[in-house]
């Protein structure tokens, strides 16, 4: 364990899915032909007018109750004044002092099932600039370009500024946080929050200190981080990185490094941040936004579970493994059609075997997904329920569960109507048992020697002599009492 | 006057509705008067011909189709910083010179879409940043009372466009008083409805919070008859107010009984010089003439509203005026990177004027200075706003000057700070969003002149009270008639030749 404790901010922008952009009618998709997505208002053009969208707004009340935050009934929108050749009006349209949400926290866990908490410094609404490409230059950076094309397609995009206090310890921690914060995010249907499209961006705040102490090192800001991955990569390499400079007696510089994915070192960005002074004052275009206290309320009862809440369900309640319970909350159409087994088959330890052994293999076989396959919640339950009252064996289960993803149907029915039903009645097994044993008397010698292990082939005669049908359980303990 | 432009936009609209002329003949006819004029008074950055024509034959079109257009064939002048789809529109600015809008702004398309014919863009002060129109970068717009003489700001040419018969009714905007002022300059009506009221998209902003586009026009019912076209929620403007429109043209009025009417305290004319304390005192007599009773009310914190307005509306302009930046539109001035291009494109883009409220905008919104300037002027702006509550519950509608003197001679104010004392009368009413509006109510003939020059009585009234505001001024207008007193300089001229 190192001497050295990290502590780390994530700052995230994530954009959020609606039909229309922030503050203009123009559609929010993602790509498309450079400048057809744009109109007098995302492009800033002089006269033109915002007007907010409500289901953007709607969104961020959303994420905002799924992390626990206060609701304020007043909000409005503030101007962030700077120049950026991206930034269509050279003010971006966000939120300062009264933004729509006001604290909350991430709830996430490791991959030791120890759930944790991560506070947010804030959550705001704003809106996305455009793109640039820097043309001319070898390597498409802006040093040594000689021209740029902007691109106004993603301009006004609703996005979700989400900042988190330096409450991350790690790369993992820092990983897991983002996880459950992409979860949640998905779970409410507010964003896509994918990072190859850009539709989530983070930064990381990293520094380190001395294990135990209370007091803050110098932050290096991390940028450029294309996928979780990466993200932990980047993280380590500037723990790492910062470790060695305090070592060899030197300090951390307050910088802005690019994470390089293909080197896999960061670089200096820029070490003297500009002091940037924003000129915040409210948007006089927008009128304050009031919120209903019952239009919250409302929202708050609408609410789904949440991916914390599911995590605990499925390893506490029905004691999952983190790495099942996790595989399921990533797979939110698998965990409805688990939900619904666990729902009337009672018994959760059964439903994962089968959802997550049997039947994710077929689907995987077959390529459709189990919630789409002809294998009904209510037919995997009767399976289940089949299992566990012994009428048939595991075998036959499977056998079963083959032919219902084929669409056989309910498997009660098939168990009935082919006689399936597993030998359980003692005497008509007893009377397998006694054939077998009287068919085999060299082999029955044999275990009588000592030789123990022969006892398996005869239990399998008895089960073929029942064509799958008896109990193995009763076969075996039949056949050494016999023996014995 | 023998023009057809400077006819009432109600006696031309009921012609061409009735088939007695055509758009087209009104339009041919306007846009004659302003090849006559305009060399002299240059109301216009911008003469709109090829557009003008086509809207007049649809108009006629229309007409011969049985549709029923209240501004029909009606010749509009639309102040350059208002977009007009295809129209050069440059807030009379160098970086704005050559842009064309591909958009119509809401208040212009409700008036095409009423009949009227877009004969030009009127000249401004560079983004309506002034009151005497001299700070537009594009041209020179001439009082048409007196060419030696300022026609007001920021909407100047669109009051000496309607004064000089190059047009029946004009768009102006007004942020502190950039109606009202030019209208009492040119001895026409300018109105200044409830913030809000109409729609600002498509309108190039200067004060978000305090711009508001009004009428200007020769009547009092003119000005409501386009009020009544362009007043209303817009979808396109989340601070327009989406409330019912009572149509001011249906509440005109012939006298004033049973109106209580306001006289200032603060606003003493006495202090404005003999000639001009004594049209205001008769105005006020006149007013009490038609049966209004005459109350005195304070506005305790008027004489804040100068500074006030000085914080919040440059604090305004330095953000909203951020986006000429050489990147997307107008001017561009190259450097070898993109900052230095962004100085060099506004420092030959801007003028002195909106380079100066940039400046104190900025400093106004500056990290540390933030407190002191800007949340204390919106403080004193809400004072302000409570003093005319106040006002108004001893009184329906309040008079007052609309300016403190008649237009002035080109170069007369030659410091900022006297230019701004123009809008001492007006400002306050901005800051509280009140609808207010310019009467012509008299002549004076100032010092080492022989042209008597107009002055107007400022009418102002609560939120939303446009249909009694405007009923009050057309009985005034009706009973006094100063508006007719005297004849544009310039006819005399066209007239006899
Ligand atoms: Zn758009």
């Amino acid at each position: 364990m190192s001497e050295f404790e990290a502590v780390i901010g994530i700052e995230c922008h994530v954009e959020l899915k609606t039909d229309a952009k922030m503050f203009c009618g123009c559609p929010n998709t993602f790509g498309g032909e450079p400048n057809t997505n744009v109109c007098p208002v995302c492009l800033g053009l002089p006269g033109a007018l915002p007007v907010p969208n409500a289901r953007a707004i709607e969104h961020m009340l959303r994420a905002g109750l799924a992390f626990d935050a206060e609701i304020p009934a007043f909000s409005k929108f503030d101007r962030k004044n700077y120049f950026y050749p991206d930034m269509p009006k050279d003010y971006q349209i966000s939120q300062y002092d009264m933004p729509l949400t006001q604290g909350g926290a991430v709830r996430y866990w490791l991959a030791d099932g120890t759930l944790k908490v991560c506070r947010l410094t804030r959550i705001h609404l704003e809106e996305d600039t455009g793109k640039s490409t820097h043309a001319g230059s070898s390597d498409g950076r802006i040093a040594g370009s000689t021209f740029s094309l902007i691109d106004f397609n993603r301009a006004g995009v609703p996005l979700m500024e989400c900042v988190s206090e330096p409450e991350l310890h790690g790369a993992d921690e820092a990983v897991a946080y983002l996880e459950a914060l992409r979860r949640t995010l998905l779970a409410l249907g507010v964003s896509d929050v994918k990072m190859e499209e850009g539709s989530l961006r983070c930064d990381a705040n990293i520094s380190i200190r001395p294990r135990g102490s209370r007091e803050l090192g110098t932050k290096t800001e991390i940028k450029n981080m294309n996928s979780f991955r990466s993200v932990h990569r980047a993280i380590e390499s500037e723990i790492a990185r910062q470790i060695a400079l305090i070592e060899r007696g030197e300090r951390v510089t307050q910088e802005t490094r690019g994470w390089d994915e293909a080197r896999g070192v960061s670089v200096s960005m820029r070490s003297k941040e500009e002091a940037h002074d924003y000129r915040y004052f409210p948007d006089p275009d927008l009128t304050p936004l009031s919120v209903a206290p019952a239009r919250v309320e409302e929202l708050r009862a609408q609410m789904p579970e949440r991916p914390w809440q599911q995590f605990e369900r499925y390893t506490g309640e029905y004691g999952l493994s983190v790495t099942q319970a996790t595989q399921l909350i990533d797979a939110p159409a698998l965990a409805g059609y688990f939900d619904r087994v666990v729902a009337i088959a009672g018994n959760a330890r059964a439903a994962t075997n089968f959802v997550l052994g049997d039947l994710s293999r077929l689907a995987n076989e077959r390529s459709v997904a189990v919630a789409e396959s002809a294998v009904a919640p209510e037919h995997l339950a009767e399976l289940i329920a089949l299992v566990e009252a012994k009428q048939i064996n595991s075998k036959i289960a499977k056998e079963l569960l083959e032919r219902m993803w084929d669409g056989a149907g309910s498997p009660r029915a098939i168990v009935e109507r082919e006689g399936l039903s597993q030998t359980s009645d003692p005497a008509a097994v007893a009377a397998l048992v006694d054939g077998v044993l009287a068919a085999h008397p060299a082999v029955v010698a044999e275990y009588r020697a000592g030789k123990v292990n022969v006892a398996g082939f005869l239990v399998g005669n008895v089960m073929k002599a029942s064509r799958g049908k008896a109990d193995p359980a009763l076969v075996q303990e039949l056949v050494k009492q016999r023996l014995g | 006057m023998s023009d057809a432009a400077a006819r009432s936009a109600t006696a031309i609209a009921a012609d061409v509705q009735a088939g007695r002329v055509s758009a087209r003949e009104i339009t041919e006819k306007a846009l004659a008067r302003v090849a006559a004029v305009e060399p002299r008074v240059g109301a216009y950055l911008t003469v709109l011909d090829a557009a003008a024509r086509a809207a007049a034959d649809r108009v006629d079109a229309c007409i011969r189709a049985g549709e029923r257009l209240p501004l029909a064939g009606v010749p509009l002048a639309i102040k350059d910083n208002m977009a007009l789809a295809g129209s050069r529109t440059t807030a009379a600015s160098k970086i704005l010179a050559d842009w064309v809008a591909p958009y119509t702004a809401t208040a212009v398309a409700r008036l095409l879409a009423a009949g009227a014919i877009p004969i030009g863009k009127a000249n401004l002060d560079e983004f309506a940043m002034g009151s005497s129109c001299e700070n537009s970068a594009l041209g020179t717009t001439r009082n048409p009372y007196d060419l030696e003489r300022v026609p007001g700001g920021s909407s100047g040419g669109s009051a000496a466009a309607v004064a000089a018969g190059e047009a029946t009714i004009a768009l102006g905007s007004d942020t502190g008083g950039s109606i009202r002022e030019p209208a009492a300059f040119c001895n026409v009506v300018g109105f200044k409805p409830t913030y809000g009221r109409v729609s600002r998209y498509g309108l190039i902003a200067f004060a978000s919070s305090l711009d508001q586009i009004g009428p200007l026009a020769h009547t009092v019912a003119d000005a409501a008859l386009v009020y009544d076209a362009i007043a209303g929620g817009d979808p396109m403007d989340a601070t327009s107010l989406d409330r019912p429109v009572e149509p001011a043209s249906a509440r005109l009025r012939d006298d004033l009984r049973g109106c209580k009417i306001g006289i200032v305290r603060q606003f003493d004319t006495q202090t404005l010089g003999d000639d001009v304390d004594a049209v205001y005192r008769r105005a006020y007599r006149d007013l009490e003439a038609l049966g209004a009773e005459l109350v005195e009310v304070t506005l305790p914190t008027a004489d804040y509203g100068l500074a006030t307005y000085y914080l919040i509306a440059p604090a305004e302009c330095s953000s909203n005026l951020a986006r000429f930046d050489g990147v997307r539109y107008g001017l561009r001035v190259d450097a070898d990177d993109v900052r230095e291009m962004y100085a060099r494109t506004r420092a030959a883009g801007f003028g002195p004027e909106v380079k100066r409220r940039i400046l104190i905008g900025t400093y106004a919104l500056s990290s540390g200075y933030y407190d002191a300037y800007y949340v204390r002027a919106q403080k004193a702006r809400t004072l302000i706003a409570r003093d005319f509550e106040r006002a108004f519950q001893s009184c329906d509608l309040i008079a007052a000057p609309a300016a403190s003197c008649p237009a002035f001679r080109f170069n007369a104010k030659s410091d900022p700070y006297s230019m701004y004392l123009m809008d001492y009368y007006t400002i306050p009413m901005s800051l509280a969003g009140l609808p207010a509006l310019s009467v012509p109510c008299g002549w004076v003939t100032p010092d080492g002149s022989t042209r008597p020059m107009p002055l107007g009585l400022q009418l102002c009234g609560p939120l939303f009270s446009e249909p009694l505001l405007l009923g009050a001024a057309h009985a005034y207008e009706s009973a006094t008639g100063h508006a007719r007193a005297h004849r544009p300089a310039l006819d005399e001229a066209v007239d006899h030749v």
